[in-house]
């Protein structure tokens, strides 16, 4: 139990640096959309999500309804969801509820990714040591972010501002070098979300609307032409 | 009609902590239906994608560094490098290219 929580906190070095660095911009994000330092760790430590928060700030900046909040935040961790299906198959089956209410807290890439590949049944205390660095890292960098963001250069906020979709790009393009027909759809995603900030009625539409109706309309059509195969599945 | 940004706060976490934990109590055993299966697969990239681009270029100061941040970000990816370089080179390429262009 002990042995395991240590090797989590050892895993959870590299992550905790590079939420840290990441977070960062997420905070400039947070500020932008006119959050405090607190309010910026709080939405960090509470969601854990990098996606999903940065379209929940996009909401926020917008003043658009609670109601499109939830659709942005479904939308955008969807695949958390995916994560914990596949995660709820590692559990033992005897698994109390307490640790399954707890690993699913912190089910990011990265954590979901170390979580998965360890050998055996899931050990909930390996999952706990990796988000007990992980976890504050991520929170403390948001609020550095929403910081220092006011008192760093435009220059340097500039470039720090793209951090976060550097982040979405390592994400999506291993998978879309591996499978065709993913890098066809992120590359119709591009498209498609360029043409709709750009067409006139759509572009009026708030930013996460669009976001929205997009990724459904987009992945429904590829489930629907492309249905994966079962040995995809786990990628 | 202003929001309150603790409401919105707790709605995002909740939703969040919803989706993480709602499989892992209630799925005890592998989703069948193919194209749920299928759209749960290619969400993630596809959300990624539209929000990433055309996002990150009007992110910068200059389109230039951004749509470079872009070009850069999916090569260094694509080539293999992990999360925290590939943030960091698109970082770079951005810093470098305002700091020839707005001076």
């Amino acid at each position: 139990m002990k042995k395991e929580f240590i090797k989590g906190m050892q895993h959870g070095i590299p992550i905790g640096l590079g939420y840290l660095a990441v977070s960062f911009s997420l905070g400039v994000a947070a500020k932008n959309a006119g959050l405090t330092a607190f309010q910026g760790f709080m939405a960090s430590l509470l969601n854990n999500a990098s996606a999903g928060e940065y379209a929940g700030f996009t909401v926020i900046a917008a003043n658009a309804s609670y109601l499109e909040m939830v659709l942005m935040t479904l939308i955008a961790n969807a695949r958390y969801l995916l994560m914990s299906c596949s995660l709820s198959q590692k559990f033992a089956p005897d698994t109390p509820l307490g640790h399954r209410l707890l690993v699913g807290f912190d089910v990011t890439d990265e954590i979901f990714g170390i979580t998965i590949t360890r050998p055996g049944a899931l050990n909930p205390y390996y999952t706990y040591g990796a988000m007990a660095i992980a976890t504050p890292c991520w929170a403390v960098g948001t609020a550095l972010g929403v910081i220092a963001g006011n008192m760093l250069p435009l220059r340097a906020v500039s470039a720090l501002s793209v951090a976060l979709f550097g982040m979405f790009l390592a994400v999506i393009i291993p998978p879309a070098r591996k499978n065709r027909v993913v890098a066809v759809f992120v590359l119709i995603s591009f498209l498609a979300s360029f043409a709709a900030a750009n067409l006139p009625y759509i572009s009026s539409l708030s930013g996460g609307t669009r976001t929205i109706i997009l990724t459904v309309v987009i992945s429904a059509i590829a489930a629907a032409l492309f249905p994966v195969k079962e040995e995809e599945k786990k990628a | 009609m202003t929001h309150n940004i603790y409401a919105y706060l707790a709605i995002m976490s909740a939703v969040t902590y919803a989706i993480r934990v709602l499989p892992l109590t209630l799925i005890r055993r592998q989703i069948k239906n193919r194209f749920l299966r299928s759209f749960l697969y290619y969400v993630p990239y596809v959300t990624l994608a539209v929000m990433t681009f055309p996002a990150i270029i009007d992110a910068t100061q200059s389109p230039v560094a951004g749509a470079a941040a872009l070009v850069i970000g999916i090569t260094a990816a694509w080539l293999g490098a992990g999360l925290f370089p590939v943030s960091v080179s698109c970082c770079v390429v951005v810093f470098i290219i305002e700091f020839i262009l707005c001076r």
